[in-house]
C-alpha cells in the first residue's frame, strides 16, 4: 500500500490544481452549521468539524437533480418530447468525506444498481466521483459506526484515506482513482516508512473512543411480521412530530419524488429527495392512504432500515452509525434504542422506550 | 451505455373514447412515434406503464390493450389528479410519452391449461380487459373462463361493446353485474361483486385460479367469499396499487414491506400478501 505525505502548507495549492480537473466537494461552513457541499473556487474544505450536519449524499445524489429537459412549444418539432439532461462535464471529488458517509454509498448502491435495472443518474455520478476520506480521530458521542459495519478508519467506498498528522496529512492510496486525484493535485511526496503503523495506531485509538453501539445480531432471524406487529411502535412514535429531519440528514435514505416544472416554454423533469415521514408520500389519488397514521410512518422508517433491508439483501442494516438522526432529532428519538427493542424482540418481557 | 429507464417513448394520441356516463373515464389509444419502440414495449397482460405528460408529470396506469392487439397500446384513465386531468384535456394528435412496460404480470405460464375466474370491479377492469382479450386470442391454452365484473350502474361499465360481444360467445362465461339500476331492460345481474361471486364462481379446485382487481372494499368482501368456497390462497391472484413515482423500484414510494408494488408486483398471490404488511 502506498502512502503519501501532504504538507498542510501544500494543501490549498494542491486543491487549486485538482480543481482544474475535478468539481470539488467538501465540508463548508454555512452559518452555524457545517454542510457537505460544492467548494467555491479556491475555497478550502473545513476539516476541523467532526462531521457535516447534512451527509455527503448530495455529491452523488443531489437534493434536486434534473433528469430531462423539454420544450412545451407545440410548434417545435420536438415539442413535449423529453431530452436527457446533460451530465456534469467534470468528474467530482469529495474531499474530507468521513468514512461512514463513504460507506453509505455502498449500501445505497444496492437500490440504484439493481441486477435488472440501473439508475443511470446515480451510477453515472457515483462512478464519476473520487472519495478522499478523512479518518475520524475524535469520534462523537452519537457515533456508533463500529457496530454498524464500518468504523472511524473504514476504507470501504474510499479511494484515499487521509489521517491528520498535525502539520501534514498522511494519505493512504486505496484505488487508482485515488492515485489519479493525488497526482492531479501534485501531491507526490512519499510518506515516512512508519505510516502504516500510524494508521493502525490511529485506528485502534479511534475505535476505542467509540463506546456507543447498536445490537443487530438477532434482526435477521426474527419474523418480519412479528416485528411489524410488535407492541412498541406506539411508544416509539409517540413523541415524533414527523418533521423528516432524520430522513434528510441520513446518508442511507434514498427516497425521491419526481416533479415537472415549466417556465415559459422550457420545462424540466427533476427528482427531489422525499421522505417516508410525510403522509403525502403514500397518499393515493382516491384519498386512501396506506400509511396515513404517524405510527405507520415511524415504523416504516425503522423497519426499512433495520429489517426490510436486512431481509432483502442479507448483509446487515441500512445504517452506517453516523449518529446524525440521534443528534438532530428534535424529540430525542434514538435509533440505537429502537434497534435494541427490535433486536431483543421476544426476549424482554416488557419493552419500554427509556 | 445503459438505457435510461426514466425516458418515456414518445407517442401520439390516436383515439379518445369516453367510457362511462360520468365522463370521468376515457380510453386513450396511442401509437409510437419512433419505429421500433412498439417492439421494445413488448408487454404481458397485467403490466402497467407510466403515462408521461411534459410539464405535468407521470401516472402509473395498467395497460388495457392486449399484446395480441398490434399497432397501438390502450389505457383507460380515471380523472383524479393533475396528470390525469391534463390527459383528459388532451386531444387526438397530441404528443406525450409512455414509459414501460413496468411491473410483473398475471402468471400466464402457471395459468396454462387452468380454469380462470376474472373478478373485477369499477374502473380496475383495464388489465382484466387485456387479460380477457389475450386469453380469447389463445383460447385453446386455457380451461373454462369466467368473468365477474361489476360497476355501480350500467353506464359505469367499461368496454360495453366488448362485454356484449363476449356475452354472446359460448367459450367465456360472463357474469356482468351492477350495484343497482332503474333500467327495466337491464338483462344481467344486480348485486355487489362479492354476492355475484358467491352465486356464479365455479367450484374451487387445484386447477382453478381467481384473478381479482378492484377497489379495496370489493376485495375486502370478495376474499372471504372465495375462502368460504374453498379457493386456496395460492390460487387467488391480486393486483395491487400504491402511490408510485419511478415505477422501477428506485424511489421507494410504493413499498409494502421489503417488496415494491411497482417492480415485485403489482401482481401477488394472496398467499404472498398474507405474509406482508397491509400497506396498500
Amino acid at each position: 500500500m502506498k502512502y503519501i505525505r501532504i504538507d498542510k502548507a501544500q494543501w490549498a495549492q494542491g486543491l487549486a490544481a485538482a480543481e482544474k480537473a475535478y468539481r470539488l466537494f467538501g465540508p463548508v461552513r454555512e452559518g452555524a452549521m457545517l454542510n457537505f457541499a460544492a467548494l467555491a473556487p479556491g475555497q478550502a474544505p473545513d476539516l476541523d468539524g467532526l462531521n457535516t450536519r447534512m451527509s455527503a449524499r448530495s455529491v452523488v445524489y443531489p437534493q434536486s437533480e434534473i433528469l430531462f429537459e423539454y420544450t412545451v412549444d407545440p410548434n417545435d418539432p420536438d415539442g413535449n418530447v423529453l431530452k436527457e439532461a446533460p451530465a456534469p462535464a467534470k468528474p467530482a471529488a469529495a474531499v474530507g468525506i468521513r468514512p461512514c458517509d463513504a460507506y453509505s454509498f455502498l449500501l445505497v448502491r444496492r437500490n440504484f444498481d439493481a441486477p435488472d435495472v440501473k439508475d443511470v443518474y446515480w451510477l453515472r455520478n457515483y462512478e464519476a466521483t473520487t472519495f478522499i476520506g478523512l479518518a475520524c480521530d475524535h469520534p462523537g458521542s452519537t457515533c456508533f459506526c463500529t457496530s454498524a459495519g464500518c468504523g472511524p478508519y473504514s476504507e470501504q467506498g474510499l479511494d484515499v484515506l487521509l489521517q491528520d498528522a498535525g502539520d501534514a496529512y498522511l494519505a493512504k492510496i486505496l484505488t487508482d482513482k485515488g492515485a489519479a486525484f493525488l497526482a492531479a493535485a501534485g501531491w507526490f511526496t512519499e510518506a515516512p516508512a512508519d505510516s502504516e503503523g500510524c494508521f493502525s495506531a490511529g485506528k485502534e485509538a479511534a475505535e476505542a473512543k467509540i463506546t456507543s453501539t447498536v445490537e443487530t445480531d438477532r434482526l435477521a432471524e426474527i419474523p418480519q411480521m412479528a416485528l411489524y406487529d410488535a407492541n412498541f411502535w406506539e411508544d416509539i412514535a409517540f413523541s415524533c412530530i414527523n418533521c423528516g429531519t432524520c430522513t434528510y440528514l441520513c446518508p442511507t435514505c434514498w427516497c425521491f419524488d419526481i416533479q415537472d416544472e415549466v417556465r415559459g416554454k422550457h420545462g424540466i423533469r427533476e427528482r427531489n429527495w422525499d421522505s417516508c415521514m410525510f403522509p403525502l408520500f403514500t397518499l393515493h389519488g382516491s384519498g386512501h392512504n396506506p400509511r396515513g397514521q404517524k405510527v405507520q410512518r415511524v415504523r416504516q422508517r425503522f423497519m426499512h432500515k433495520l429489517k426490510y433491508y436486512v431481509d432483502k439483501y442479507g448483509d446487515g442494516i441500512q445504517c452506517v452509525g453516523c449518529g446524525r438522526c440521534i443528534q438532530y432529532c428534535p424529540v430525542n428519538i434514538d435509533i440505537r434504542k429502537v434497534c435494541q427493542l427490535m433486536n431483543r424482540f421476544g426476549q424482554d418481557a416488557a419493552c419500554k422506550v427509556a | 451505455m445503459q438505457p435510461n429507464p426514466y425516458l418515456p417513448y414518445p407517442v401520439r394520441i390516436d383515439e379518445i373514447t369516453v367510457e362511462t356516463e360520468d365522463k370521468n373515464l376515457k380510453t386513450f389509444k396511442f401509437t409510437f412515434l419512433n419505429p421500433g419502440d412498439e417492439e421494445k414495449f413488448a408487454y404481458h397482460p397485467g403490466q402497467f406503464a407510466e403515462l408521461s405528460i411534459a410539464g405535468k408529470g407521470e401516472i402509473p396506469i395498467g395497460i388495457a390493450s392486449s399484446p395480441t392487439e398490434k399497432g397501438f397500446v390502450k389505457f383507460t384513465v380515471n380523472k383524479v389528479g393533475v396528470v390525469s386531468t391534463a390527459l383528459h384535456n388532451m386531444k387526438v394528435g397530441d404528443v406525450m410519452g409512455i414509459r414501460g412496460p413496468l411491473g410483473n404480470w398475471y402468471p400466464w405460464e402457471r395459468l396454462e391449461g387452468k380454469n380462470v375466474v376474472i373478478i373485477g370491479g369499477g374502473f380496475a377492469f383495464t388489465t382484466l380487459r387485456s387479460s380477457i382479450i389475450y386469453m380469447l386470442a389463445n383460447r385453446q391454452r386455457f380451461g373454462q373462463i369466467h368473468v365477474i365484473y361489476g360497476a355501480r350502474t350500467p353506464g359505469m361499465l367499461l368496454y360495453r361493446d366488448e362485454l356484449a360481444a363476449w356475452e354472446a360467445r359460448d367459450d367465456i362465461h360472463m357474469h356482468i353485474t351492477v350495484d343497482g339500476t332503474n333500467d327495466p331492460n337491464w338483462k344481467y345481474n344486480v348485486g355487489f361483486v362479492p354476492t355475484i361471486t358467491d352465486q356464479k364462481a365455479p367450484e374451487a379446485d387445484a386447477d382453478t385460479y381467481a384473478i381479482i382487481c378492484g377497489p379495496p372494499i370489493m376485495i375486502k368482501f370478495t376474499q372471504p367469499v372465495l375462502d368460504a368456497r374453498g379457493y386456496g390462497h395460492d390460487n387467488i391472484i391480486m393486483s395491487l396499487e400504491n402511490r408510485m413515482k419511478c415505477g422501477i423500484g428506485m424511489c421507494s414510494h410504493c413499498n409494502v414491506g421489503q417488496f415494491f408494488v411497482c417492480k415485485d408486483g403489482p401482481v401477488f398471490t394472496l398467499a404472498q400478501l398474507n405474509g406482508m404488511p397491509k400497506e396498500y
